[in-house]
């Protein structure tokens, strides 16, 4: 009891609160031409991609920002941001991992990422981004003899255009919403995937995303394409410095799978989200759209939300293929005074395509949760199949649940099912538990694990231990 | 549209004894509609049905003067046989009859309000367009204790007199404590292309039982908007059952607010669409304080291109602990154009409740079709069963046996 007394005390507050002195080179605050030019000039990009981030600036600038969505924030000033920061040390990029600025490693060991223990162990393959770039790929060598590509996706811009130009964009286009399209515009860096064809990737793929610097916001950019017959499965971890002004990440996740290819997208969110009174955190504004382009494909989502000041996120699948499948498994929780807008898409285009979406909320505290969610069957997706259901379960009378979905069925062939329920952790069940020995708090996350064990189920294993424990953690504090 | 509606405003005014206040509402009501417009999709709330497309297409230019002076005839074959019940009766939006004639004279009072303007609790453009148009507005009072003997049929016929053109009716009914009253709107219409938008407001005193269904089951080729504002007291039952089918578009928009406890609201609905038809019922009932109640069933059976609409928005208060909330939408698309959109809505500020919603749209099930058929019936035959049995579900809700049975013979089904 007291080690595990110990390990909460040591994680009560967020433990990944550090900031790391490190020397940075940033572009000029504000957003212009000359801002994008600078972050094209300084990853050496060709003109084509300046192209892109050219034309969606132009587009950007005739968009307002949304003002849909429950929680409601105080304006950005676009102009107040540094949309370029990275280690000085990267200017010149390291060759290999001996390389690295040391100060860097450490912060990545003190997040629990050893990048030089997991070059030599087996495991998960990792893609670290700090601030705005990425600073260390490991497991190349082996990925690159399956032929499997992973690196950062500025190192993919300048060795595998074609790939990048085929693909960027072509889920997300530059002509998307205020915060894609922003992404669009600046984005620095983050991880690019390419399975070849009938390669199962023999490894987690996985990328830890960390913003260091004050003032910045984080915007990289993911893209993932998954070859005929290919499987990858593919995790993304994320914290952030405590600070008191609101940063944002307005990031963007494309994922293709074309036929009979699968992707499996597994998320565990622990921006910083603010002190107990709301100040600071992160504005975790992310654009993710998977396609299944072709026959027979699957693409699943897995999130753990348990950080940001504010989440608002929809990660979507379009299942254009026949015979295609999209899954959406979300737990996502909010105590003191955070606020999350989350959900999904299912756009069902091609026959016989087949989503199912399992969410739950856990509102604790002052906070404010939405499951905002679109199935929508058009008239071609015949025998198209959906099944969605999402709970909410309310700790406390200042907290908020809410349900919205969005229902269209247009063909007469194709069945939807949606099922909500909202409630409180019941009396009979807390007292069950503590009349065999636990106290309050373990029997609450106890009853709360069991609520989501259909969702961590989901989670590669490794995650799956970091997520039950950050459950857990969240809602310290939040009952009695 | 500005033109023609100041033009028909001013044409309306003249005919109506209103002081210089009213006026000037009415005229700001006007402006604030001029500046709205018809809702379209940009309105979070007409998201599914654009009503402003929908007029334009089906419509075209609306006219808003109305002329009331001259009296119509009533002709009584419209008349329910069958059921005694109280009358009142609109002809083409000019309120003709009321008439309470089963009922203790002293017990009831119509108040006419018509020379004061009530103001509408909420407020859209539709409300607005109401508010400037109307002409009559009457309250009817029902006094405490009191339980009408004989239900009230407000019939709502329009004729071919008139063409292209916007009526708008206001009723408001006060429900003293332990009275009751059931209430079937029914609509009936000979004309066509026109734009009918109704406003109620209910009151629902302690203990007050209200029976409101609203039945358009006549093939028409109208646009309609109803809207039903229902505020309920301490221990107060609303019940209201929606039977959409006849018009060509049919917007039904119900509030509830359970602002006493104990309080309850049913709201109950049946769609029933073919051809190119486009309803949609929305509700909104707001557990304001704590152990109230509602529950909400919707079902759709639907053909050819039609296209039907559920919003429902169960909103708990945080001081509504100990709520009860339920929410089913179903649907069965009979044919391939046909369409079924559904927003059910929760938001929910209190913890101790008890919130849960379904929704679920499909075809009709081929191992039922199958099992019916291998018993002998053909494949017609199954596919009625099975739709009358989907649709009675629904009906069987009804807690009133006289109107349960009216309804079930109007639909033609069968147990």
């Amino acid at each position: 009891m007291d080690k595990r007394q110990k390990e909460i005390d040591s994680l009560k507050d967020y433990k990944y609160g550090f900031s790391t002195d490190i020397e940075n080179v940033q572009a000029p605050k504000g957003l212009n031409e000359d801002v994008i030019k600078f972050i094209s000039n300084i990853k050496r990009e060709p003109n084509w991609m300046l192209e892109f981030r050219l034309k969606a600036f132009e587009r950007f600038k005739v968009l307002k920002e949304p003002d849909w969505q429950k929680p409601k924030f105080p304006k950005i000033d676009y102009q107040d941001l540094y949309y370029y920061s990275a280690p000085k040390s990267m200017k010149d990029k390291p060759k290999s991992l001996d390389e690295l600025d040391p100060k860097l490693l450490e912060t990545y060991k003190k997040l629990g990422i050893p990048l030089q223990e997991q070059a030599r162990l087996n495991g998960i393959a990792v893609d670290a981004v700090f601030d705005s770039v990425s600073v260390a790929t490991t497991f190349k060598e082996e990925l690159t003899k399956q032929g499997i590509i992973f690196c950062p996706i500025s190192e993919a811009i300048q060795n595998h255009p074609k790939l990048v130009k085929k693909y960027l964009g072509s889920v997300i286009p530059t002509s998307d919403h205020f915060f894609a399209t922003l992404n669009s515009a600046v984005f620095t860096d983050g991880s690019f995937v390419y399975i070849p064809e009938g390669v199962r990737c023999p490894m987690e793929l996985s990328t830890y995303f960390r913003i260091n610097a004050s003032n910045t916001g984080q915007f990289e950019r993911t893209l993932i394409i998954a070859d005929k017959g290919s499987y990858v499965s593919y995790l993304e971890g994320c914290t952030a410095p405590m600070r008191d002004e609101n940063q944002l990440h307005a990031a963007n996740v494309e994922l293709i799978a074309l036929d009979d290819a699968e992707i499996k997208y597994s998320t565990v969110q622990n921006w910083y989200p603010g002190d107990k009174d709301g100040k600071g955190g992160i504005y975790n504004f992310v654009t993710k759209r998977g396609l299944c382009k072709g026959k027979n494909s699957k693409i699943s989502w897995t999130q753990v939300e348990t950080g940001s000041a504010i989440t608002w996120k929809y990660p979507s699948c379009i299942l254009k293929g026949d015979n295609s499948v999209g899954e959406f498994y979300s737990i996502a929780i909010t105590n003191n005074h955070q606020k999350a807008d989350t959900g999904t898409k299912m756009i069902h285009l091609g026959k016989n395509t087949k989503s199912k979406i399992i969410s739950k909320g856990i509102s604790a505290g002052s906070s404010d949760m939405t499951y905002r969610g679109l199935v929508d069957i058009s008239s071609k997706a015949n025998s198209s199949n959906n099944y969605t259901q999402c709970d909410s379960l309310l700790m406390g009378n200042k907290c908020g649940a809410h349900t919205v979905p969005y229902i269209k069925n247009k063909n007469s062939e194709s069945n939807i099912a949606h099922e909500a329920t909202t409630s409180k952790i019941s009396e009979e069940q807390l007292h069950y538990c503590q009349q065999r020995g636990l106290n309050p708090e373990e029997a609450v996350g106890l009853i709360v694990n069991g609520f989501c064990k259909e969702v961590l189920q989901q989670l590669p294993m490794e995650f799956a231990v970091e997520a039950q424990k950050l459950v857990g953690i969240s809602l310290e504090g939040s009952v009695g | 549209m500005k033109e023609q509606l100041k033009k028909d405003f001013d044409n309306s005014i003249k005919n109506l004894t209103l002081s210089q206040k009213d006026i000037e509402i009415k005229k700001f009501c006007l402006d604030s509609f001029i500046e709205k417009g018809f809702p379209n999709r940009k309105d979070e709330d007409w998201k599914f049905s654009d009503l402003n497309q929908i007029i334009k297409k089906n419509i075209g230019e609306l006219s808003f003067y109305n002329d009331y002076t001259t009296t119509n005839k009533v002709d009584t074959s419209i008349f329910v046989d069958g059921l005694e019940h109280n009358k009142i009766v609109f002809i083409n939006g000019r309120i003709e009859k009321i008439d309470f004639d089963y009922e203790k004279k002293d017990k009831i009072e119509i108040i006419d309000q018509s020379e004061t303007i009530n103001e509408f609790k909420n407020s859209n453009s539709l409300s607005d367009l109401n508010k400037a148009f109307t002409n009559k507005c009457f309250k009817i009072l029902v006094k405490k204790g009191y339980q009408l003997a004989k239900p009230l049929i407000i019939y709502h016929t329009t004729n071919s007199k008139i063409w292209s053109k916007n009526i708008n009716l206001r009723l408001d009914f006060e429900l003293d404590k332990d009275s009751s009253l059931r209430i079937i709107d029914l609509y009936n219409d000979t004309s066509e292309k026109n734009f009918l938008n109704i406003f109620y407001n209910f009151e629902l005193k302690e203990n007050s039982v209200l029976k409101n269904f609203k039945v358009d089951k006549f093939e028409n080729k109208n646009i309609k908007y109803s809207f039903n504002n229902i505020e309920q007291d301490k221990n107060s039952i609303s019940e209201t059952f929606v039977l959409s089918s006849g018009s060509n578009f049919f917007k039904n928009e119900i509030n509830c607010n359970l602002k006493g406890r104990y309080s309850s609201a049913f709201v109950n609905g049946i769609f029933s669409l073919n051809k190119d038809k486009h309803h949609e019922v929305r509700t909104t009932v707001n557990h304001l304080t704590d152990n109230t109640k509602s529950y909400q069933l919707i079902k759709s059976v639907l053909e050819e291109s039609s296209k039907a609409v559920y919003q429902g928005k169960i909103l708990v208060n945080s001081d509504a602990q100990k709520t009860d909330g339920y929410q089913l939408s179903k649907a069965i698309l009979l044919n391939k154009e046909s369409e079924f959109s559904a927003k059910p809505e929760l938001e929910i500020y209190a913890d101790d409740v008890k919130c849960s919603h379904g929704s679920a749209s499909g075809s009709l099930n081929d191992d039922s079709i199958f099992y019916l058929m291998s018993r002998g019936l053909s494949y017609q035959q199954s596919r009625e069963l099975l739709i009358n049995g989907f649709l009675l579900d629904v009906v069987e809700k009804i807690t009133d046996s006289e109107i349960k049975n009216l309804i079930k013979n109007m639909i033609g089904i069968k147990e």
